[in-house]
């Protein structure tokens, strides 16, 4: 998943959800090891105190934890995972309802035109 | 701290250059120094350096005057080149070498090759942005805490722009801190941790990246734009 970045947030919140939906997808498993902050920074082509400050976040949430002289890992907690995997389903689903609900459709009504949709 | 301004002042006759510039700089960081033509960047850059002496007012390197112990720690990138055409990137290397104890000829040759820059190569033969990646990539060799690039990627291509970007972001050490002067905001704004903005000499803002995103909902760039809208 290549690293990209809009210009109106601030970098270390996008780096954030970038990781969040690396872990989400699988693309990061429960207890692989990261890359150095110095590393993850090249790659994504920013500052490693960004990133720094990035990874400090995901820790706080116990998303990534570190082991003092190993380095950093994605958490072995599976039901923390499985609860981020629900939360990013909810954010694109109130995006969802919200734009049906611009298009004039009520959330029932826009569950059965996704039924039909999928049918 | 790396850097303490304290009401630098600088004047060309009556031109007033810098205006009562106080300005902290800690280590560790990447800052951009941005601002119009004309704002000051470059004399900033060149008391720091030591080039030029400021008219008032006091500038501290790690808490030492500006002198021949902060021209040690300092590594400075001028605007234009000031390599001989005569030399070949050997004797360029060479050069730095002699002058500087704490350049790193391994550094160099490794981040020369990897531009596909050859040590036999002639400087005379270069064109005008291979000339620049030679003369950044001999700044950067050295292990010094305050590198102050003035303009490092106006002449060389996108592609180049982004390795050297690179190369900036893995060569500097946690001790050191980076100082680049561009117009090109948009191309290293994701590089940087903080930025200042001058206009006429005034420091009109000194803030982290994330801060300006967070308050303004804009990049660097627009508001860049913004405020200094002509």
């Amino acid at each position: 998943m290549p690293w990209s970045f809009n210009s109106t947030t601030p970098i270390y919140v996008q780096i954030i959800e970038h990781i969040k939906l690396r872990i989400a997808v699988g693309d990061y498993k429960a207890g692989d090891k990261l890359l150095s902050v110095r590393e993850l920074a090249a790659e994504a082509e920013v500052n490693p105190n960004t990133m720094q400050k990035a990874l400090s976040e995901l820790e706080r949430d116990g998303l990534l934890y570190t082991q003092r002289t190993a380095g950093r890992f994605i958490t072995e907690d599976g039901e923390v995972i499985a609860n981020l995997r629900e939360q990013l389903a909810g954010e694109q689903l109130d995006m969802f309802l919200n734009k049906m609900q611009q298009l004039g459709y009520t959330p029932n009504e826009a569950l059965e035109l996704l039924k039909k949709h999928i049918g | 701290m790396l850097v303490e301004c304290k009401n630098l002042c600088k004047s060309y006759g009556s031109k007033i250059a810098l205006n009562n510039i106080n300005l902290n700089i800690e280590r560790g960081r990447i800052i951009g120094l941005l601002g119009p033509n004309g704002s000051g960047k470059t004399t900033l850059i060149k008391i720091l350096s030591g080039i030029l002496t400021s008219s008032s007012g006091e500038a501290l390197i790690s808490d030492k005057p500006i002198g021949v112990e902060t021209k040690k720690i300092v590594s400075y990138l001028p605007e234009r080149t000031y390599l001989s055409e005569w030399m070949t990137v050997k004797q360029a290397v060479d050069f730095f070498k002699d002058f500087y104890s704490d350049f790193s000829e391994e550094t160099a040759y490794d981040m020369l090759e990897r531009l596909d820059i050859k040590p036999a190569d002639s400087l005379k033969t270069m064109s005008k942005g291979t000339k620049e990646k030679v003369q950044l990539i001999l700044v950067m060799s050295r292990q010094a805490e305050l590198y102050l690039l003035d303009e490092p990627i106006g002449g060389v291509d996108p592609a180049a722009r982004d390795y050297i970007l690179k190369t900036i972001l893995t060569n500097y050490n946690e001790n050191a801190s980076v100082v680049i002067s561009t117009h090109l905001i948009s191309d290293v704004e994701n590089v940087l941790d903080e930025v200042i903005f001058l206009k006429y000499g005034c420091l009109m803002l000194h803030k982290s990246v994330d801060e300006i995103r967070e308050e303004n909902g804009k990049s660097v760039d627009a508001l860049f734009r913004e405020v200094f809208a002509c």
